[in-house]
């Protein structure tokens, strides 16, 4: 490693902080009673609280996407009053406590809720429903990809969109064949960290779904009843939850964020043959 | 110590509710004109500081209760950490500095005397019962524990792994009914969170929960309940810094003059 | 039929009106912010006047003023635009770059790919056609976005400085490439180059702080600018004054006979190349030649001679005078040329 370019005390304070974020996962992953480890998360309770948590998860990001692109399109291709305003409310999950979020959900969706009875109406009942599970993660999970497309569009322009019209493109074919595969690994890696996050929610879960096994009971919330009786289960289903978490981020990382490049300037590249 | 939250408890501090204040009365005056008094208790002085850690469900009567210890031993001063019984375990089994523990079951005190952090045999200084809570308005009209098994009925319990979870599934089984609750709770609090917020038609907690909601919610009588009384026990520990202040504490919160505060919160006889 | 095109657009100050007939190719020049992306942004449709009307073909391109408001999209104008950098789409490869226009137009996928293929042959990129465009050169590039802008079948093709980013190397080959393909073709195209308006363009307009400023046949505005732009780009010397008893006296004092004759007090210009013009240490004129006395204020280098300017004359002596004579900026010089190689004609 080549330190030179910087002060020794940057170097070291780096290293502090890197082991403040590492150590406490090998501190967690010694801790783990590896003989038990297979039965310990292959257990009814483990393996239904995981599946759960996947499927929902799944769902989460899917609506995400859904909603999130448009979001992220109008944000970044549109203006209108108090836009900065609407950017500045979608992001808020993102620095919210979640049980806040969850009880913010419980005050819109829930039986007495701002929507509740009018749901209730249509016949549509979300407490304590796999439903519920779902908007807890997409809520929190929401911001991610809207952020990080935004921002992938912003910075790709409008100049292609541009061209494209000119060529004759509607609207649509703008957007299905030019815009959206420009920000493609923008969308790839928004949709990931929201499925690492939908994955990772748990206090608007708690607060708003409640938890029931097979239906409520997500990874995390299985993981924080374990540790009411059993702190083995509750390390290893931990530590099955860092690895998903780690290999998520690695797929976000090796998405290269081709959105934001555009081609190289012609003449460097005239030069360099 | 991720969630430790200590409150210190100031002399004069204003009761909140009448109910309180004639409690805490009858406390300082059983203490003032009681038969022991507080130099009886040994060669050590009893003028330390010391660290409760007690049960979440304890929080108001224990916050009461450390006023009039602090009261009654002049010089003493009391913190106060809630968190659930088997979090404040661990929390000590992990090395956090307490005096005295006040657990929410047998079990959990059980752990901790088997973890040989006890200084002491614990005293059982009060008993808790489930009560079926039910929105104010009671949507579902709730009556008995059968209704609450009823179809359509959203009943929320605590989990079995947590103590009010165990003790609500002995309460089922007494009573002979199912309850298909909608939700497993890891908390007491939560179970009544959900019916305070009328997403639950009821759900299973303890008397002294249904007392502290006040008006939001409405206690229903479940006679099977009887089957599943929770004690409190409460022990000085071993690592203590100041065992003769602990254990006077442990004789206090176990006393006569501590079961008006707790009986007023709900709390019965051990 | 063609283009006519009349627009303002008021933050701008922006306010153009002309007219290309239907095959004509016109050049823009103009120096920075002179409004030339302006005008073409306003036909492609990027872009929205404050009020004015435009018509290509007989098709109404918009029609804005008091109580209207017709913007027609710029997918429905059929107006191709051709930017500085190609801007192929770097998802796509070139043939699937060069048939998005048939593609957006309705074409089959097949039949959108047979008239890719022609147009990268037409431009002498058929080889081209699996490559993406991160693998191409600049050049290569530029000829791939001409073959796409062309296969769209534009009405009306837009060129904003379409040889600028270029390697100098590659420059000639696509300019003769677009003099090919922009035979007979309706286009515009913005440029600072005036090679390219000489070779490229029938007609040129010249735009300053977004007014038209001088505008003809590119043989006509070359060889008799009315302004000092127009003339740098002539590369003549531009010198503004009126008919007089004499002939023509320039605002600069500068007395020449004048073949013509003009009505006295008429605003005349004289223009005369720099090569043209001599240097002396002389006060009087000799004769058969027009000059005046004045102060050199900047002397440049410029390849094998050297350019001497003084009151707005420009002058192309060889280094060899410029030492002879001692000329440096504040020297006093006679500077003239001889009276048939000027040429005077009415502003």
């Amino acid at each position: 490693m080549n330190t030179a370019v910087l002060p020794r005390w940057v170097v070291a304070l780096a290293v502090v902080g890197g082991l403040f974020v590492v150590l406490p996962l090998v501190a967690m992953a010694l801790r783990v009673d590896w003989p038990r480890f297979v039965p310990l998360v292959t257990s009814d309770s483990a393996q239904a609280a995981l599946l759960l948590s996947l499927r929902t998860s799944l769902t989460a990001t899917a609506l995400c996407v859904l909603v999130g692109v448009p979001m992220a399109l109008v944000l970044a291709r549109t203006s209108f009053r108090g836009q900065r305003l609407v950017r500045s409310l979608v992001l808020l999950p993102l620095v919210l406590p979640p049980v806040v979020g969850g009880i913010a959900l419980l005050y819109t969706f829930g039986r007495r809720g701002l929507l509740g009875s009018s749901l209730d109406a249509l016949g549509v009942d979300i407490a304590f429903s796999t439903t519920a599970v779902v908007m807890s993660q997409a809520f929190v999970a929401l911001p991610f990809l809207v952020l990080s497309l935004e921002g992938a569009l912003r910075s790709v322009g409008t100049r292609y969109e541009a061209v494209g019209a000119t060529l004759g493109a509607g609207r649509w074919t703008v957007l299905r064949r030019i815009t959206l595969p420009l920000v493609l690994p923008a969308l790839v890696s928004g949709a990931v960290l929201s499925f690492a996050r939908a994955l990772g929610e748990f206090g608007a879960t708690l607060t708003f779904a409640g938890s029931l096994q097979g239906t409520t009971r997500t990874l995390p919330l299985e993981v924080y009843l374990q540790r009411e009786t059993d702190p083995d289960a509750a390390v290893a289903l931990s530590l099955v939850l860092v690895v998903v978490a780690v290999a998520v981020v690695g797929v976000a990382h090796r998405v290269r964020p081709l959105g934001s490049g555009t081609p190289a300037p012609p003449r460097v590249q005239n030069r360099a043959r | 110590m991720a969630n430790r939250r200590s409150s210190r408890h100031r002399p004069g501090t204003p009761a909140r509710a009448p109910a309180r204040a004639l409690a805490l009365a009858v406390v300082l005056a059983t203490t003032a004109c009681g038969t022991s008094t507080p130099d009886d208790a040994g060669g050590d002085t009893i003028d330390g500081s010391i660290t409760v850690f007690a049960a979440a469900s304890l929080k108001d009567s224990f916050t009461e209760l450390a006023g009039a210890f602090e009261q009654a031993y002049p010089g003493t001063e009391v913190s106060l950490n809630f968190a659930g019984s088997s979090d404040l375990v661990t929390q000590i089994t992990e090395g956090a500095p307490a005096d005295v523990l006040a657990s929410a079951d047998a079990a959990t005190m059980g752990k901790a005397g088997d973890a040989g952090l006890l200084a002491g045999e614990p005293v059982d200084f009060a008993s808790n019962t489930l009560q079926l809570a039910v929105p104010a308005d009671n949507p579902a009209g709730i009556t008995s524990l059968a209704d609450a098994a009823g179809p359509g009925v959203k009943t929320v319990v605590c989990a079995v792994q947590v103590p009010c979870g165990a003790a609500a599934a002995r309460v089922e089984q007494a009573a002979g009914v199912d309850l298909m609750p909608v939700s497993e709770e890891s908390s007491v609090t939560d179970v009544l969170g959900k019916v305070t917020s009328g997403e639950a038609d009821a759900g299973l907690v303890y008397v002294t929960d249904v007392r502290a909601a006040g008006d939001a919610v409405r206690g229903i009588e479940v006679p099977e309940a009887a089957a599943a009384v929770t004690t409190y026990p409460v022990a000085a520990l071993a690592d203590s810094a100041d065992p003769a202040t602990a254990q006077a504490f442990v004789d206090f919160a176990s006393g006569p003059s501590a079961r008006a505060v707790l009986g007023a919160a709900g709390f019965g006889a051990p | 039929m063609g283009l006519t095109f009349a627009a303002s657009l008021a933050d701008r100050g922006f306010d153009v009106s002309f007219e290309l007939a239907a095959g004509e190719t016109l050049a823009v020049l103009g120096p920075n912010g002179a409004g030339k992306s302006t005008l073409l942004n306003l036909v492609a449709g990027l872009l929205a006047p404050t009020a004015g009307r435009a018509h290509l073909d007989g098709a109404v391109l918009f029609d804005a003023g008091a109580g209207r408001r017709v913007l027609t999209e710029p997918r429905h104008r059929g107006v191709a635009l051709l930017a500085q950098e190609a801007l192929l789409f770097p998802h796509l490869t070139a043939l699937e770059n060069v048939a998005f226009g048939p593609r957006s137009r309705g074409d089959h996928r097949a039949a959108a790919r047979t008239s890719a293929l022609r147009w990268l042959e037409r431009v002498g990129a058929e080889d081209l056609a699996r490559r993406r465009p991160a693998q191409l050169s600049g050049g290569q590039a530029q000829r791939v976005a001409i073959a796409r802008a062309l296969a769209a079948d534009p009405a009306l093709l837009l060129l904003d400085e379409p040889l600028a980013a270029l390697d100098v190397a590659v420059a000639p080959a696509v300019r003769a490439l677009l003099r090919d393909v922009l035979a007979g073709r309706s286009a515009i195209i913005v440029t600072h180059d005036p090679l390219d308006a000489f070779l490229l363009a029938d007609r040129v307009l010249i735009l300053d702080g977004g007014r038209i400023v001088e505008s003809g046949a590119t043989a006509e505005v070359l060889t008799r600018p009315v302004t000092a732009f127009g003339a740098r780009l002539a590369g003549l010397n531009l010198l503004p004054g009126r008919a007089t008893a004499a002939g023509f006296t320039a605002d600069n004092g500068l007395v020449a006979p004048s073949a013509e004759v003009f009505p006295t007090g008429r605003r005349l210009a004289l223009t005369v190349r720099p090569g043209s013009v001599s240097v002396s240490r002389t006060t009087t004129a000799p004769a058969g030649v027009s000059g005046l006395e004045v102060e050199i204020d900047d002397v440049e280098h410029r390849g094998d001679v050297v350019r001497v300017h003084g009151a707005g004359l420009a002058a192309d002596v060889t280094p060899a005078t410029v030492v002879a004579l001692g000329i440096a900026p504040g020297t006093r010089l006679f500077v003239g040329f001889r009276r048939e190689d000027a040429s005077i004609y009415p502003l």
